[in-house]
């Protein structure tokens, strides 16, 4: 499968991260060869085989619903990047 | 005095021969000597060490006997520490000091092991050269113009060249095995589930296992008792009770009966590598064990088959990084789509810009069912050929790596890359616990010999290697840069 550059850009964009034109041609040809060399597994006898999610298939553990963690607001908010007034502070969403 | 293992200095600090003081400074010392040939440590914590060690000769003045009381270890630096930068290998988290320990960290802090400082890796694990750290990439202490191996890389340089007796390692397709061949060390990837993954940095969560990295199998035994463990804050943790993973160092070999899957001899495989091999079976043969070939027809799909589950995963657990709690952020984001883009497009190197975007592609819209969904079959067919070759034999071995360590910037392309854990990977996707050993070495570099054992058979596993170590001394070989 070869991937085009502007095809790397739909995929950054969706993946949230910035990417320039040169960029996204350096990322094609890598991305074309892990593409081509995944496609090994369309060959694979996996013919009404279960997916495997969990190597022991363990089922999802449940505990009581109770608090069990001390609050640590301030710590957590110790290394943002930027607060205030104990928010998270981002670019405005709202016009 | 550095060639001491492990257990052999948990002997003498328990002895009172020697204080963890003592010890800790002289391994800080030979850090500060000789880490600038290889760059193993991100950061190292002399301060906090001393102290530590100050409060274990407590202790063992008390008459405490825990094992790793006073050890010096190192922590690979993808586990969170309180009050330390925990990076990961990121420009990411460069600014990021963790509020709160991994659960691994939190027990061998308990256990009164010492902390000298976080060992170098490659950026969020992703990597099998160690190159793609933001702190540069780590040197081999065999020859320092080839890489350690990765993702664990600083671990197992750091251990090598006895810089630290032991240290931690994360495992998600070889990241303890392969480093460990390429440095000439012992480390073991438990049975998914052993060790918590509370506090260590997610890339692949399915595959992700935590273990131990030291020069001997009795070392990696000490470390696994204070590291593993049912954690409830790991919904993924096993609930076993406590075991010892020494306790079957000294079962002899008779009897135990060895497979040597065929797919792992085949073409790709250094000729001289299958040398040092073949002459470690015949170690093991003489010691009684029976040896058979078996065969694990799917595991050539291995492979291909990670590089779907780990970069999905991958995508998903990264997803997380968006500028705003934690991390890099970009400077003046016009607006909220800006600084998610820029914060993650600054802060994450290629390599994971890679793995993320594979991730985000196979998870996309009319994309699961041809990708995801079909790796996680393929992903139980190689398990299942792992179950049926182990009605018929107890013990799995194969080489660690098909060739030597290779030099830094041989492997420029991600598949090439990809290829070189191409025996390790198989073991993560069915959740098996697997170690590498030392087992000779080549021009100067050593090999690794890989055990892969049923689900929890650490302890067997390890009894194996340390029969294995009776018999031989490549563990105790030191690079003559760093005797």
């Amino acid at each position: 499968m070869s991937v085009e550059a502007s095809e790397v850009q739909r995929i950054a964009h969706l993946a949230r991260l910035a990417m320039d034109d040169e960029k996204a041609r350096e990322f094609a040809g890598g991305l074309s060869d892990i593409f081509d060399f995944v496609e090994q597994l369309d060959g694979a006898p996996i013919e009404g085989v279960e997916p495997m999610a969990h190597p022991l298939d363990a089922e999802q553990r449940l505990r009581p619903d109770a608090v069990t963690e001390p609050d640590n607001r301030e710590g957590f908010q110790a290394i943002a990047p930027a607060v205030e007034g104990g928010l998270y502070l981002v670019p405005r969403v709202i016009e | 005095m550095s060639q001491e293992t492990l257990s052999g200095w948990a002997r003498k600090l328990r002895a009172r021969e020697i204080s963890s003081r003592e010890l800790t400074q002289l391994y800080l010392d030979r850090i500060e000597r000789l880490d600038p040939q290889l760059n193993s440590f991100i950061t190292v914590t002399a301060e906090s060490a001393l102290a530590q060690a100050d409060a274990a000769d407590a202790r063992l003045a008390d008459g405490e006997q825990t094992p790793l009381l006073g050890v010096p270890v190192a922590q690979k630096d993808i586990f969170c520490t309180e009050g330390v930068r925990t990076s990961c290998g990121s420009r990411m988290l460069d600014p990021f000091v963790s509020p709160y320990d991994a659960t691994v960290v939190e027990r061998m802090n308990a256990a009164g092991a010492v902390m000298l400082g976080k060992t170098n890796m490659d950026e969020f694990a992703m990597g099998s050269s160690n190159e793609t750290s933001f702190y540069g990439p780590v040197r081999n202490p065999w020859d320092t113009e080839r890489v350690p191996g990765g993702s664990s890389g600083g671990s197992a340089a750091a251990v090598g060249a006895r810089l630290v007796p032991g240290a931690t390692g994360t495992d998600t397709g070889g990241s303890i095995r392969q480093p460990a061949a390429f440095c000439g060390i012992t480390g073991l990837k438990p049975t998914y589930g052993r060790v918590s993954r509370y506090g260590m940095i997610a890339f692949a969560s399915s595959l992700d296992q935590g273990g131990p990295m030291a020069a001997t199998a009795e070392d990696c035994g000490l470390m696994l008792n204070a590291m593993a463990g049912f954690d409830q804050r790991d919904s993924t943790s096993v609930e076993r009770p406590a075991e010892d993973f020494t306790a079957g160092l000294d079962q002899d070999l008779k009897g135990l009966r060895i497979g040597l899957p065929k797919e792992f001899f085949a073409e790709g495989l250094d000729e001289k590598v299958r040398g040092v091999i073949d002459a470690a079976v015949d170690v093991l043969k003489g010691r009684g064990a029976e040896i058979r070939e078996v065969s694990l027809p799917n595991s050539h799909l291995s492979v291909p088959a990670y590089y779907v589950v780990a970069p999905a995963e991958c995508s998903s657990n990264l997803a997380r990084f968006d500028g705003v709690r934690y991390g890099h952020r970009c400077e003046n984001p016009e607006d909220l789509m800006d600084l998610y883009t820029r914060s993650r497009g600054e802060g994450f190197g290629d390599e994971v810009k890679r793995r993320i975007m594979v991730g985000t592609y196979v998870l996309s819209a009319g994309y699961y069912d041809a990708y995801y969904l079909k790796a996680q079959k393929v992903r139980r067919i190689i398990a299942d050929d792992f179950r049926s070759v182990f009605e018929d034999v107890d013990v799995l071995l194969a080489p660690t790596t098909p060739e030597l360590p290779f030099a830094l910037g041989a492997k420029a392309d991600p598949v090439s890359m990809y290829l070189s854990d191409i025996y390790t990977i198989a073991a993560n996707l069915a959740g098996l616990p697997a170690m590498s050993l030392p087992a000779g070495e080549i021009d100067g570099l050593p090999v690794g010999l890989q055990l892969i054992g049923n689900y929890f058979d650490e302890a067997r596993l390890l009894g194996v290697a340390h029969q294995y170590q009776q018999e031989t001394d490549w563990h105790t070989r030191v690079p003559a840069a760093f005797a």
